[in-house]
């Protein structure tokens, strides 16, 4: 019994350490967009092990977990998707290493097509 | 030997809360403390779950599952805000 | 354990609540009250009180939130 509390500790161990990794991102990154990325897929993922080993080591609320890890997978990414479209339509600032940005290829794309139709 | 494990991971996100808290004071704009928030209440929720091993009671998970469901609320309509669609 | 935690978030919350109040825009105030609710409610868990925290999960960090939002939404139609 005691070894499977031990497993469970380490991978809570594992997770909190990705989700100290996500807030370093948070700090080193150079503009929004890269923060959105980093502050979402390491914390969620740390999240996800944490909580993970707490239900490894209290096998009796594994539904619960369960449920809370459900939830924390499907919504996450979600909110992190809105917060970077809505920062994309309020014109930040891109950082000076952006390579490529499909969203606004798009809607030049589509004014360009308004624009023929209308001539 | 585990007890001894789960402190240092406490120690470890409670880090990390802070760090996220020197970004939302170092922001750019609004967008970048809406991140720090929701990075501080996603950590948060893991602490919540260590802090019902600490004190042994189990019932403490579902502020947890509570917190995951309203935060995802707010962050939605902070977003629909700054898009001016709201 | 209970005291380094205990410590660390009213520091947090102690400075949280000085920039809702000194901070010239309206929406970063909304959000830093929004994290001072979330460390609150933290607290009140180390406190043995989870109906409270509950509580305190659902109005001040979710609810009223929301309900700033919507209102700040309004004044900006309005102008």
């Amino acid at each position: 019994m005691e070894i499977i509390k031990i497993i469970g500790a380490l991978i809570t161990l594992l997770g909190s350490v990705f989700l100290l990794l996500g807030s370093i991102g948070l700090i080193r990154m150079p503009d929004v967009f890269t923060r959105i990325q980093t502050g979402t897929k390491a914390s969620t993922l740390g999240t996800l092990l944490s909580l993970l080993g707490i239900g490894i080591i209290y096998f009796d609320i594994a539904g619960k977990i369960f449920l809370l890890i459900v939830f924390i997978l499907i919504t996450n990414p979600v909110s992190s998707h809105m917060l970077a479209r809505a920062a994309h339509y309020i014109g930040v600032k891109k950082a000076d290493v952006t390579v490529v940005d499909e969203l606004e290829d798009f809607e030049n794309e589509k004014l360009n097509n308004k624009t023929k139709i209308s001539e | 030997m585990a007890n001894i494990i789960l402190q240092i991971a406490g120690g470890i996100m409670l880090l990390s809360i802070v760090l996220s808290t020197f970004r939302f004071f170092k922001a750019g704009s609004l967008v970048d403390r809406v991140v720090a928030f929701d990075v501080m209440t996603v950590a948060s929720i893991s602490l919540i779950a260590l802090i019902s091993h600490f004190a042994g009671r189990t019932i403490y998970i579902d502020v947890a599952i509570i917190y995951g469901l309203l935060s995802f609320l707010g962050v939605i309509i902070i977003a629909r805000y700054l898009e001016k669609s709201l | 354990m209970n005291l380094i935690i205990i410590i660390v978030l009213s520091l947090i919350m102690v400075v949280m609540a000085v920039t809702a109040i000194i901070h010239k825009k309206l929406a970063v105030a909304v959000i830093a009250t929004g994290v001072v609710s979330l460390m609150a409610s933290v607290m009140y868990l180390l406190m043995a009180a989870p109906d409270v925290a509950m509580t305190e999960a659902a109005i001040g960090s979710g609810l009223s939130t929301i309900i700033f939002f919507y209102v700040l939404n309004k004044i900006r139609k309005a102008k």
